[in-house]
């Protein structure tokens, strides 16, 4: 079986993002780039199945521009067999990413897609239940544990008041959270090795695919702040106020 | 211009995400039907039907929609979605599991998370955990949305809707329920409640934060979260995490004890009406946000608390 595992080239997650002076965006030039931290958990978690005997090759995509080719290294470097990107300068939304989606697996014929449940740039959620549904695919979405036992697969999710455990028909769609795994960093030679892997290059229409965005962005702005309080001295105080000034005991 | 809200609930009765989702449907149009896709669910249709504003309920009940499993919960949506304008569900992990799917069968898409209503094609979103406010228009036809419901107060009740019962979709038949487990407890929800106690990693282990946090959190009549680092670190469990990849939470007055206050944890709660922060740290950035501080040593501080409340 292959694994397709999708990844995606966002802000690091430490780096506090700033809005452009003129609000048409957040400022990206010269800003540190990095995987999705929820995609490295969905490659973790195909190498591990691969490790497992559970699956022959891993195979990795990105769409984006030329720069995503760093990403796809980088899970190279982690283990996965080879690469493809998608290029397009296009600023992509969920449903044309997954309508690209959609023809990678048409071409490859995986018996499993992982992607990581949201990117920390958009915050979205979107991608990965949006391809299971042009799929006609089960998906799983939010995943902690994730079981393949033939052609079922068990997931366990991770829901609102607890865990949902769900047994998928597969080939199925997989959406990995937190707590899946903690994925592994690449080792120097492995690293090396990467470089030397496969990696396609193609582009949106290769695969038919229409990646127009259909929201128009009007501003991009800074939240509200929140000041800054006063500090007290000492429990009656805090208590004091909280009843007195506050009114919320 | 008709909306249809996809309720949240646990077939017996009905969550308030429904009726906070309920005041962000109701800036968009005023034609709200509510939909309760459950098993044994009449009980959470006729609370839908008591909300004001909602002026029909469409409860549809089957096997598989019990736990609303995602595929055949969106083929019942889709099946329903020709006689609406706009398709709307609260950002809970049941929404955000099903939105998706129903906004890429009607070819649409999705904005998720919505914290304003602008127009009824224009909303605010928040993006990289909140740290930019995005204004987007959506150029769809039909708009699926999902909203950030700690942003909206949730709906009175004062209305009298019939209840309509509707077929269920057929099950596409590509998964199936096996369990839940889920949290038992007698505390408000995260999501719901008034008051939230948050421990962070300085508690130290799970012993210390069930000996620390709990009586007061029981004194206060209030809900529990957690960082994501005293979460990872083992001490609580994960559906108590507050943050952006936890729950996203606004009560009346949160209280953070020993959380250092990350950008992840900020973005989770710093719509609070009151925040108090407690670290010895004072330095630490939840002071930031807080309205009022307190700066000392958490397990000091948090007995004496208990005392004083």
């Amino acid at each position: 079986m292959k694994i397709l595992v999708p990844v995606k080239r966002v802000v690091d997650a430490n780096v506090k993002v700033r809005v452009k002076a003129d609000g048409s965006a957040v400022e990206l030039a010269n800003v540190k780039m990095a995987m999705n931290p929820f995609d490295e958990i969905a490659v973790e978690e195909a190498l591990r199945l691969k490790e497992a005997g559970k699956a022959e090759e891993i195979i990795v995509v990105s769409i984006g521009p030329q720069q995503a080719q760093e990403t796809l290294r980088t899970a190279l470097a982690m283990g996965a067999d080879r690469a493809i990107l998608v290029k397009t300068d296009e600023q992509t939304e969920p449903l044309g990413v997954a309508k690209v989606l959609k023809g990678v697996v048409d071409a490859e014929q995986p018996g499993l897609v992982i992607l990581g449940k949201q990117a920390i740039d958009d915050d979205s959620n979107q991608t990965g239940q949006m391809l299971a549904a042009l799929l006609g695919w089960a998906q799983g979405t939010f995943a902690s544990k994730v079981v393949l036992d033939g052609d079922k697969a068990k997931v366990t999710r991770e829901v609102d008041g607890g865990l949902q455990t769900v047994e998928l028909k597969m080939p199925a769609i997989i959406t990995a959270d937190l707590r899946l795994n903690q994925p592994r960093y690449a080792s120097l030679p492995n690293i090396m090795k990467a470089k030397k892997k496969p990696l396609d290059e193609k582009s949106p229409a290769d695969y038919g695919a229409d990646v127009k965005p259909r929201l128009k962005v009007l501003k991009t702005e800074e939240p509200s702040g929140r000041k800054a309080g006063v500090k007290v001295k000492s429990v009656a105080e805090l208590v004091d106020k909280l009843k007195n000034e506050a009114g919320v005991l | 211009m008709t909306i249809l809200l996809i309720a949240e609930h646990d077939n017996a009765s009905l969550s308030d995400q429904t009726a906070k989702a309920l005041s962000a449907a109701l800036q968009i149009g005023s034609d709200v039907h509510v939909l309760v896709a459950g098993k044994g669910a009449k009980g959470a249709a006729d609370a839908a039907a008591k909300l004001k504003g909602v002026t029909k309920v469409l409860l549809a009940e089957a096997d598989e929609l019990a736990e609303r499993l995602a595929e055949p919960t969106a083929a019942l949506v889709v099946s329903l979605a020709g006689a609406y304008d706009t398709i709307i569900a609260p950002a809970t992990s049941s929404g955000k599991n099903v939105a998706p799917r129903v906004a890429a069968l009607l070819d649409v898409a999705q904005v998720s998370e919505i914290i304003e209503v602008v127009s009824p094609d224009t909303f605010k979103r928040p993006i990289y955990a909140g740290n930019a406010i995005q204004t987007v228009q959506s150029s769809d036809a039909k708009k699926v949305i999902t909203v950030r419901t700690a942003s909206f107060q949730a709906a009175p009740e004062g209305g009298s809707a019939a209840v309509e019962t509707v077929k269920a979709a057929a099950n596409p038949g590509l998964s199936t329920f096996v369990e839940n487990k889920l949290s038992d407890t007698d505390r408000p929800e995260l999501t719901s409640a008034k008051i939230i106690i948050s421990g962070g990693r300085a508690l130290g282990s799970a012993e210390k934060f069930q000996e620390v946090i709990l009586p007061v959190a029981d004194k206060l009549g209030a809900a529990v979260g957690a960082s994501r680092a005293a979460v990872d670190a083992g001490y609580a469990p994960n559906d108590w995490q507050v943050g952006q990849t936890g729950k996203v939470v606004a009560p009346d007055l949160y209280i953070a004890v020993g959380i250092s206050g990350a950008i992840q944890h900020l973005a989770g709660m710093k719509d609070s009406k009151v925040i108090v922060a407690i670290n010895k740290d004072e330095e630490a950035p939840i002071f930031q946000v807080a309205d009022y501080g307190l700066v000392g040593d958490l397990f000091v501080i948090l007995p004496e608390l208990q005392k004083a409340l």
